[in-house]
């Protein structure tokens, strides 16, 4: 049977393990109790709060030019407003933004692929248009690929997505 | 009205060890006037230096942080100047240079051209000091005195083109481009 929500700390523990400063985020109601939430009342990273996804970004390429690590905690809808972004900063000039990307409305047994929203189909499709290495985390068994995806779009400087297929729990 | 170039000249004369970000054509005009390594360009996506500034503030705290923004570039993030107040980074330095138009795409007006305040949404969005200047004579001698505020600081700078610089974009925009930077940065420090 499908799990229905995944473990906050879980994924807060793996980003820790990945060496994460700062963690660069729009509110996204899949993350928002279980990670986001904690992250902001916690002292484990430092949190920047944005106005759009995209401003993210360019945050989080500014900060790993200068030598520190920071993920980019957006819903599946920011993803698609940045674009344009991601194609300039992450893809043509090689930057190594990591993304947590929550996945609004999907099912629990369906892949994101085969949801009845479009604008869930159109993400992986999307991501590997552009060449992002990405995966989708419903579980456990996603979570800990996390840390290692992280290290891999540092070590070759390349973007990275992680979706996340269910709800995060506190 | 000032030139565009002369702007960037007194703002250079006083750039000590600051890291800078430019757009589009401030970043042309700078590659031309000084290429230092320390420079760093946005003109792949538009609208992004000034999170591109935020990031690079966050990361050196210990150094200034100069971002050479435009008018048409600014409008497409206006949400930056919210994000980069609330964030409040003590070494950043924000110049728009504001030509009220979209100089790199055929100098079609902005939208608001000649009536929007610059330096009006920056002190509404939250930045502690906002400056707005249209005389290289008022505004050279002030660039020291910019520089020695806590930020984030915002100055709009109503420019004119100076003497054109070359538009090697492909140069700019590169990843190599952003390598050397990283590496130099790193040097630096």
């Amino acid at each position: 049977m499908a799990e229905t929500s995944i473990a906050g700390p879980a994924i807060i523990a793996a980003l820790k393990l990945a060496d994460i400063e700062f963690i660069v985020a729009v509110p996204d109601i899949t993350t928002s109790q279980g990670l986001l939430w904690p992250i902001a009342r916690g002292d484990d990273f430092r949190l920047v709060r944005l106005c759009k996804e995209d401003e993210g970004v360019s945050v989080c390429a500014g900060l790993a030019v200068t030598g520190h690590r920071a993920v980019l905690l957006i819903q599946h809808t920011g993803l698609l407003d940045s674009i344009n972004a991601i194609r300039g900063i992450a893809c043509e000039q090689a930057q190594p933004i990591c993304m947590l990307v929550g996945l609004l409305g999907k099912e629990p047994n369906l892949p994101a692929r085969q949801s009845q929203s479009f604008g869930l189909t159109i993400v992986e499709p999307i991501l590997d248009a552009m060449g992002i290495a990405n995966f989708c985390i419903e579980g456990a068994p996603g979570i800990a690929l996390l840390p290692a995806a992280i290290e891999r779009a540092y070590a070759s400087s390349r973007p990275m997505a992680a979706l996340i297929g269910q709800t995060v729990s506190p | 009205m000032m030139r565009r170039d002369d702007c960037i000249r007194a703002i250079l004369a006083h750039r000590g060890d600051a890291v800078i970000m430019a757009v589009y054509n401030a970043g042309l005009d700078l590659r031309r006037l000084s290429p230092s390594p320390l420079n760093l360009y946005s003109a792949g996506a538009m609208g992004q230096g000034s999170s591109w500034g935020l990031g690079l503030a966050l990361g050196v705290p210990e150094r200034k942080v100069l971002i050479l923004d435009g008018d048409g570039s600014l409008l497409m993030n206006l949400g930056s100047l919210v994000t980069i107040a609330n964030a409040a980074p003590k070494n950043l330095y924000h110049f728009v240079f504001e030509n009220g138009c979209y100089e790199a795409n055929g100098s079609h007006p902005i939208p608001g051209q000649g009536r929007l305040s610059f330096a009006g949404l920056a002190r509404e969005a939250g930045f502690p000091h906002s400056f707005s200047f249209n005389e290289l004579a008022r505004f050279a001698p002030e660039v020291p005195r910019i520089l020695a505020l806590d930020g984030p600081v915002f100055a709009a700078l109503k420019v004119v083109p100076g003497e054109p610089s070359p538009q090697d974009y492909a140069y700019v925009n590169s990843a190599d481009r952003v390598r050397e930077f990283t590496a130099a940065l790193r040097a630096a420090r």
